[in-house]
């Protein structure tokens, strides 16, 4: 019975599958996919527990109400503690930033509806680079757009540490320029390899435990083991979750911080 | 050399990353330890940076262990 049930290949759990299909413009494929899906999910249980939270506002803050002034005054701190007062205008950016990636990374980590066909399972939007390269291309943009509107040409002295000795000049621009450049990259593949690789230990355990259970007799005991490992991995994995969208926001902070203050530095 | 050995030796060379996070990782907490026994006062307020460390830490290890993996089973 058991050792019928074959268990599919940790990477199986990450392929994009077609929900709705639309019509394909040129080499652009428009079609509503598991990964939109989940992101409407996401947003959707963002929307309602925010609306559900703020509805009835009182001055002494009920448990729904307090949780989200929690939320708000962690990420109103880490952004007043990295850019100063000047950042209170970034701050629903970063909120919206920090929110939506913790949503995406947890919900990913729900289990999936058994016997439901494989575009239902559980989808992990975080986990695909295409989602999580948008989001730093976007932040990278707001740095580099904001950075000239406010400093006009002034931005550039990012690339031009002041205090060096002179011959130094000769390629620390290059090196910071170069820098500059890597930042949405690793902004991206970090969030990214972090969810691919704890989804893929969480999975390759899950196997496994098929595998051990499917050998029968005494080898099947053994199958705890591996099942008390997916058990820690998965303790882990929630603190990766909040850890990742924490991080990915504190770096954001950070990058936003270069283009207001470019000068002094 | 047969292909499918040398995908398999490639991916077992892609984990070794694994040893320099674990070492990282191992000096991040051991660190903030030593330092947080001295001034158990100045904890709190530099644990959020500890988990940065640690999350930056571990990111460098997971690199190797996702290149392994697409090496092994999406390729």
């Amino acid at each position: 019975m058991i050792a019928a049930a074959e268990a599919p290949g940790p990477m199986e759990q990450f392929e994009i599958l077609p929900l709705i299909k639309f019509p394909a413009e040129g080499n652009i494929d428009l079609s509503f996919t598991n990964s939109s899906l989940w992101m409407l999910i996401g947003v959707g249980a963002i929307i309602a527990f925010f609306a559900a939270a703020t509805s009835r506002r009182s001055l002494v803050p009920g448990r729904l109400q307090s949780s989200v002034e929690v939320l708000h005054e962690f990420i109103a701190d880490l952004v007043r503690d990295t850019i100063g007062p000047e950042g209170r205008r970034f701050l629903p950016y970063i909120f919206t930033l920090f929110i939506f990636i913790l949503v995406g990374n947890l919900f990913g980590l729900l289990p999936s509806v058994p016997g439901t066909p494989e575009r239902f399972h559980t989808f992990t939007t975080t986990s695909h680079l295409a989602v999580t390269g948008a989001l730093a291309l976007l932040t990278i943009t707001i740095v580099i757009v904001y950075g000239f509107w406010k400093n006009g040409l002034g931005f550039l002295k990012l690339f031009w540490p002041s205090g060096l000795p002179v011959w130094m000049y000769a390629f620390i621009p290059l090196i910071e320029f170069i820098s500059f450049l890597s930042r949405p990259i690793s902004l991206a593949i970090r969030l990214f390899a972090n969810m691919l690789a704890g989804h893929i230990i969480l999975k390759l355990f899950a196997g496994f435990v098929i595998a051990l259970l499917g050998a029968g007799g005494f080898i099947s005991v053994i199958g705890v083991a591996p099942f008390l490992g997916a058990v820690a991995v998965m303790m882990l994995e929630f603190l990766i979750a909040a850890l990742q969208a924490y991080v990915f926001a504190i770096l954001a902070c950070i990058y936003l911080n270069d283009a207001v203050h470019a000068g002094s530095h | 050399m047969d292909a499918e050995a040398a995908k398999l030796i490639g991916a077992g060379l892609a984990v070794i990353p694994l040893a320099g996070a674990g070492v990282g990782i191992g000096l991040i907490f051991g660190n903030f330890l030593s330092g947080a026994f001295r001034n158990p006062s100045a904890s709190a307020a530099n644990q959020p940076t500890m988990l940065l460390g640690f999350a930056l830490a571990e990111f460098t290890g997971l690199l190797g262990f996702a290149t392994a993996m697409i090496i092994l089973y999406a390729s």
